[in-house]
C-alpha cells in the first residue's frame, strides 16, 4: 500500500504506529492497509479496533475526514463501527488469493470518481475472510441510499451473487467494498494498490488512488 | 516430565533418546563421568541424524560449493549470493516431513516459520517463500487429509506473515502415504554490508534470549524427526510444535531495527534443538565458551526443568550475542514490538557451555569434542534395484485422448486450488506469479533486479537411476530459471530420502549426490546451503517398512538485471512456435508411459550437461535481447504438454505442425528428453539460422494464435475445455 500510495501521490506517506495516540496535522487521507493485525487469532480486526490509534482515526472521521480501509483495513472499519456489517469467512472456508472483477456502483465519490458508473475493473483479492454480511435492514439501506462502492462481477460485469465463480467469497448481494454515510470513508475487500503498475500485470487499481489525489490534493 | 528427569541415566536411556551404545561410550569418554540427564540430553539431540547430519556429512562435502558470486555457501544459517548493486539474496530450503505427517497444519506452518527465521537472521527480509511438496496415493484416504492441513498450514502461516507464496511443486505417489514431504524455502534480501554470522565472539559480552516464550512443545523434536515413523506416529502428536505467525512477524521487524544498529555480535534463530543448538553452534563457532541462567528464559508453563527448556522447540525464539553497552538499545526495540527479551547468560573462555538451573549447575559440557567427535558414518551402500526394461509400445488412445488425460492427472493438473489460497502477490514486487512462467519473479523493491525462483525433483527418475535424477533435479532449476531469462546463481538442496541404514537407501543418497554436484559443476550453478532429511518411511503394521521415492528436491535462484526483461509461458498471437534442443523421444519412466500404459519402466531420459548450457545459453540470450516472447521448458508429459500449457496460460491457441517423421507420434508429443525449450518467436526462420549456428536443434512446432489447441489431426479442443480438464482435479480431490 504504501508503495502504491508513494508511486500515484510522488510522496512517502507518514506511517502511524498503533500505540500512538495522536496523527500528524493536516492530513489528506488516514488508509488502513491489509495485513493480520495482532495475528487476527480473534475476529478479524477486533483487537485493532481497540487499538490507542484508533480514538483519533475515530475523531478523524467524525470531523470529516477521508479514510480507505482495504483488507484488514476494511474489517478493523468494521469493528470499530466505522462502517456497518461484518466480514465473515470466506464461504468456502478457504482463503483465496486471486484475481477478480469489481464493477463501480457509483462514481461520484472521492474514492471512484475517475471510473464510470459501472466500470468494471480486475483486482487481486487475498483474504480468509471476506463474506461481508450485514442484518437484511442494514443491507437494505445501503442499497437504497447508494453506499455500495464496488461489486464482484464476471468480466462483463454480469452479477451473481450466488455463482462462487463470481462472488468467490459469498458476500451478501456481492458487495466488496461499501461508504459511510457522508461518502468519506470507503471500506473494501480486494487490493487495488497490488494492480498499480504494468510490471505486476496492470494498472486497473490506479484510478482510486489518482482519484483520491485529484479530490483531496486538487 | 519431572518424574522422568529424576531417571537414573545409563545405556538403556541413552538408547531411548536415539544414541547407540558406541555413541553413548564416547559421550562417557568426553565426560569422564555418567552425565546429568540435562547432558545426555544435549548429547542425544546434538548427535542425532537431524543436527549431525552423520550419515550425510561426508558425501555433503562433495558438493561444489563456491563461486564468484557465493558469498557464503553452506555452513550459514542460509546461503548468500551477491545479486549486484551491493545487494545479496540469502536463501534455504528445509524440509519438516515428519511434523507434517502427525500434524498437517501446524508441521507445515511451523515448516515455513522456521525457514523465514534461517534467513532474517542473517539480516535478510524475506521477499518470497517457496515449497515443494509431496503427497501419498491421491486415492489413499489419509492422503487428503494431509493435504488439506499442509495447504492451510503453508497458507496461514506465510500469509500471516505476510510474505509472499510464489512458487512450489507437488508430486502424489503411494511411496509417500505414511511420510508426505513438506520442504519449504524462503528467499530474502539484504544488504552485503549488513550480513550477520552465528560466530560468537567476546568474552563477557551478554547472551541474549528473544521472541516468544519458552513451553513444553516440541521437546526431542530433532530426535523424533532422526527415526522411522512406527504405528504410534500419531501419539506423537506432542513432539509437534505450535506456530505464531503474528510474533513471527514481529520479531523479523525487530531483529531488523536491531540489525540496523551495530549492537549485534552474532545472532542465530532457535530451530531444531531449540536453545541447545543455538548456543552449542554459536559458542563452538566462536572457540568461546557460554555460560546459560535458565532461571531467566521466558517460560510459558510452571515447573520446566532445565532439560526441558534445553530440549524444547518452541517457536519464534532466537539467540544474540550483543556488544556489552548496546543492551538498553535492544531490549528498548524489543519492548517496542512488545516481544519477550532476556539476558540469560554470557560468554566464557572456557570452551564449556554450562547450564544453570536454580542454583545448580545441570550440564557442562567441553564443546569442541561435542562437535568435532560428533558421529561421522560412511554407511554400506548397495546398487538399487534397475526398473523394468520398457515393453514395446503400442498407443492405445492416441494423441488426442493421451493430452487430455495428462494434463488431468495429479501430477500434472492445474494447482491453482492450492496456490490460491497462498497470497502471492502481498509486499507488491510479484512480476509474475505462481503458474504465468517456468519460474515466479519477484522484483527487488526498489531497483530494477529481478529474482527467478524455483523449486524441483522428479521423483521417479531418482527411484529408476538415482544418479541422473539427482543430476536432472539441478537441470531443470537451472532450466526454469534460464526459460524466465534470468541468470541462474545457486541452489539449495533438500535431500529427502528413506532410513540411511538400509543400503539400497544409502546406495541411492550417495549416487544422486553425485550426480548433483556433476550437474552443479556443469552448469556452475553451487549449492549454498541445504537440509537432509532422512529416516522417511513408514512401518506398516506387519513390521515392513517402505521408503518414500529418493526426493533430492533442488531450490534454484536466479537473477535478472533488468526485470522487465522477464517473459512468462503466454503467447502473443501471430508468432512462430518453435522447438529448441534435441528430441529422441525418450518414454522411459515417462508421465505418458505411467498414465497411459501404467507402466513405471525404462531408463529416465538422458542428460547430456554439455548440451543443456549450449541449449539454455542460447536461450536466455535470445530472452534477453527480445527475439523470444515466450518461453516454457519440456518437462513432465513432454513437448505436448508444454505447448498446452502455454495455450492454457496466456490468450493466444496455437495450430500445431506435423510431428517429425520417423518418429512414433506418441513419443515425439510425449517424450521427455531434457534440455529442451518451447519458444514463441516473431520469425522462425531466423531462430532456425541462428540455432544452427549455435549448434542447438530446432524445429518449428507450429503457429500461435487461434482459440485453442489445434492437432495436426486437425482437431481442435477449446482453451475452455482444456481449461476445464486441467482445473478438475484438486476440487474433486479435495471439495467432494
Amino acid at each position: 500500500m504504501a508503495i502504491a500510495l508513494r508511486g500515484v501521490t510522488g510522496q512517502a506517506p507518514a506511517m502511524v504506529w498503533h500505540r500512538d495516540t495522536a496523527l500528524p496535522e493536516g492530513l489528506d487521507l488516514v488508509v488502513l492497509p491489509g495485513g493480520f493485525s495482532y495475528g487476527d487469532y480473534l475476529r478479524c480486526g477486533a483487537m485493532a479496533a481497540h487499538a490507542p490509534i484508533m480514538a483519533a482515526i475515530r475523531e478523524f472521521a467524525l470531523k470529516g475526514g477521508h479514510i480507505l480501509g482495504v483488507c484488514n483495513g476494511f474489517q478493523i472499519l468494521t469493528e470499530a463501527q466505522l462502517l456497518p456489517g461484518a466480514l465473515l469467512r470466506n464461504a468456502a472456508l478457504r482463503f483465496l488469493s486471486q484475481d477478480c472483477w469489481l464493477r463501480v456502483e457509483r462514481n461520484d465519490t472521492p474514492f471512484t470518481r475517475h471510473w464510470a458508473k459501472g466500470d468494471v475493473y480486475r483486482t487481486p483479492m487475498a483474504h480468509g475472510d471476506g463474506n461481508y454480511i450485514a442484518e437484511a435492514e442494514t443491507i437494505r439501506m445501503l442499497e437504497d441510499t447508494g453506499r455500495v462502492a464496488f461489486r464482484y462481477v464476471a468480466e462483463n460485469g454480469r452479477l451473481d451473487a450466488g455463482d462462487p465463480q463470481l462472488n468467490p467469497n459469498g458476500s451478501m448481494n456481492a458487495i466488496a467494498g461499501v461508504f459511510s454515510e457522508n461518502l468519506r470513508i470507503c471500506g473494501m475487500m480486494p487490493h487495488p494498490e497490488d494492480l498499480v503498475d504494468p510490471l505486476m500485470g496492470g494498472e486497473d487499481g490506479k484510478p482510486l488512488f489518482t482519484g483520491l489525489v485529484e479530490a483531496l490534493v486538487g | 516430565m519431572s518424574a522422568k528427569a529424576q531417571r537414573t541415566v545409563d545405556e538403556a536411556l541413552a538408547r531411548e533418546f536415539g544414541l547407540t551404545a558406541e555413541e553413548y561410550g564416547n559421550v562417557l569418554s568426553i565426560m569422564g563421568r555418567t552425565p546429568s540427564f540435562t547432558e545426555l540430553g544435549i548429547f542425544s539431540v546434538m548427535w542425532s541424524e537431524h543436527c549431525s547430519y552423520k550419515s550425510s556429512r561426508a558425501y555433503l562435502k562433495t558438493l561444489p560449493t563456491t563461486a564468484p558470486w557465493v558469498i557464503h555457501g553452506p555452513g550459514e544459517n542460509a546461503g548468500v549470493v551477491d545479486i549486484g548493486h551491493g545487494l545479496a539474496a540469502i536463501f534455504k530450503m528445509e524440509s519438516h516431513n515428519h511434523p507434517s505427517f502427525i500434524e498437517p497444519y501446524q508441521g507445515a506452518a511451523t515448516g515455513v516459520g522456521g525457514i523465514l527465521r534461517d534467513v532474517f537472521t542473517m539480516g535478510a527480509r524475506p521477499v518470497a517463500n517457496l515449497n515443494a511438496l509431496r503427497f501419498g496415493d491421491p486415492n489413499n484416504p489419509q492422503t487428503r487429509r494431509i493435504v488439506d492441513g499442509v495447504v492451510r498450514g503453508v497458507g496461514g502461516y506465510g500469509n500471516c506473515v505476510g510474505v509472499p507464496t510464489v512458487g512450489g511443486e507437488i508430486n502424489f505417489h503411494p511411496a509417500y502415504d505414511g511420510n508426505p514431504l513438506v520442504n519449504a524455502m524462503t528467499v530474502g534480501v539484504a544488504r552485503q554490508d549488513r550480513i550477520f554470522l552465528s560466530a560468537a565472539a567476546g568474552v563477557g559480552n551478554p547472551v541474549i534470549y528473544v521472541g516468544s516464550k519458552t513451553g513444553r512443545d516440541g521437546i526431542h523434536g530433532a530426535t523424533m524427526s532422526s527415526s522411522e515413523f512406527d504405528e504410534d506416529a500419531l501419539a506423537k502428536r506432542p513432539t509437534v510444535q505450535v506456530g505464531d505467525p503474528f510474533v513471527e512477524k514481529l520479531l523479523i521487524e525487530a531483529c531488523l531495527e536491531l540489525m540496523a544498529t551495530d549492537a549485534i555480535v552474532a545472532i542465530q534463530d532457535m530451530g531444531a534443538a531449540g536453545l541447545t543448538s543455538s548456543a552449542v553452534e554459536m559458542a563452538g563457532k566462536g572457540g568461546v565458551g557460554i555460560d546459560l541462567d535458565l532461571d531467566h528464559v521466558p517460560q510459558r508453563e510452571r515447573g520446566m526443568t532445565a532439560y526441558e527448556m534445553m530440549l524444547s522447540e518452541s517457536q519464534e525464539r532466537m539467540l544474540i550475542v550483543l556488544r556489552p553497552d548496546r543492551t538498553e538499545q535492544a531490549r528498548a526495540i524489543f519492548d517496542k514490538w512488545e516481544l519477550d527479551f532476556a539476558v540469560i547468560g554470557h560468554l566464557t573462555d572456557t570452551g564449556n557451555i554450562v547450564i544453570r538451573h536454580k542454583g545448580a549447575v545441570e550440564a557442562e559440557i567441553p564443546l569442541a569434542p561435542l562437535a568435532d567427535q560428533a558421529p561421522v558414518y560412511r554407511r554400506p551402500t548397495a546398487p538399487a534395484q534397475k526398473p523394468q526394461p520398457m515393453e514395446p509400445i503400442i498407443d492405445p488412445v492416441g494423441v488426442e485422448q493421451a493430452l487430455i488425460r495428462l494434463i488431468g492427472c495429479p501430477d500434472l493438473a492445474s494447482r491453482a486450488w492450492v496456490y490460491n489460497q497462498y497470497d502471492s502477490t502481498v509486499g507488491g514486487q510479484t512480476v509474475r506469479r505462481p503458474g504465468a512462467a517456468d519460474a515466479a519473479i519477484v522484483k527487488v523493491e526498489d531497483t530494477e533486479i529481478g529474482l527467478a525462483l524455483t523449486t524441483d525433483c522428479t521423483p521417479r527418475y531418482c527411484r529408476a537411476n538415482a544418479k541422473l535424477g539427482g543430476a536432472q533435479a539441478v537441470a531443470e532449476a537451472w532450466r526454469n530459471i534460464t526459460a524466465t531469462g534470468a541468470r541462474p546463481l545457486a541452489v539449495t538442496d533438500n535431500l529427502n530420502f528413506g532410513s540411511p541404514e538400509k543400503p539400497e537407501v544409502m546406495g541411492q543418497f550417495v549416487d544422486a549426490i553425485a550426480g548433483m554436484g556433476e550437474a552443479c559443476r556443469a552448469l556452475d550453478f553451487p549449492v549454498v546451503s541445504g537440509n537432509v532429511s532422512l529416516y522417511n518411511e513408514t512401518r506398516a503394521p506387519d513390521g515392513t517398512s517402505q521408503s518414500i521415492l529418493p526426493t533430492p528436491a533442488i531450490g534454484g535462484l536466479g537473477v535478472l538485471e533488468n526485470v522487465r526483461q522477464a517473459v512468462g509461458l503466454g503467447m502473443p498471437d501471430g508468432c512462430d512456435v518453435m522447438l529448441l534442443g534435441e528430441t529422441k523421444g525418450q518414454l522411459g519412466q515417462s508421465i505418458w508411459l505411467r498414465e497411459i500404459l501404467g507402466a513405471q519402466d525404462g531408463e529416465p531420459p538422458e542428460l547430456d550437461l554439455a548440451a543443456e548450457r549450449r541449449n539454455g545459453d542460447f536461450v536466455r540470450g535470445l530472452i534477453l535481447d527480445g527475439t523470444i516472447a515466450a518461453c516454457h521448458d519440456v518437462a513432465d508429459g513432454g513437448v505436448l504438454v508444454a505447448v498446452t500449457e502455454m495455450v492454457m496460460a496466456g490468450q493466444a491457441g496455437c495450430v500445431l505442425d506435423a510431428p517429425q517423421s520417423g518418429m512414433r507420434p506418441e513419443a515425439f508429443w510425449f517424450g521427455e528428453d531434457q534440455s529442451r525449450y518451447v519458444v514463441a518467436v516473431r520469425d522462425g526462420q531466423a531462430l532456425a539460422t541462428l540455432a544452427a549456428k549455435a549448434g542447438v536443434p530446432c524445429r518449428r512446432l507450429g503457429r500461435s494464435g487461434g482459440e485453442g489447441l489445434t492437432l495436426p489431426s486437425g482437431s481442435t479442443i477449446s482453451k475452455a475445455r482444456l481449461l476445464a480438464v486441467h482445473s478438475e482435479f484438486f476440487p474433486r480431490l479435495m471439495d467432494r
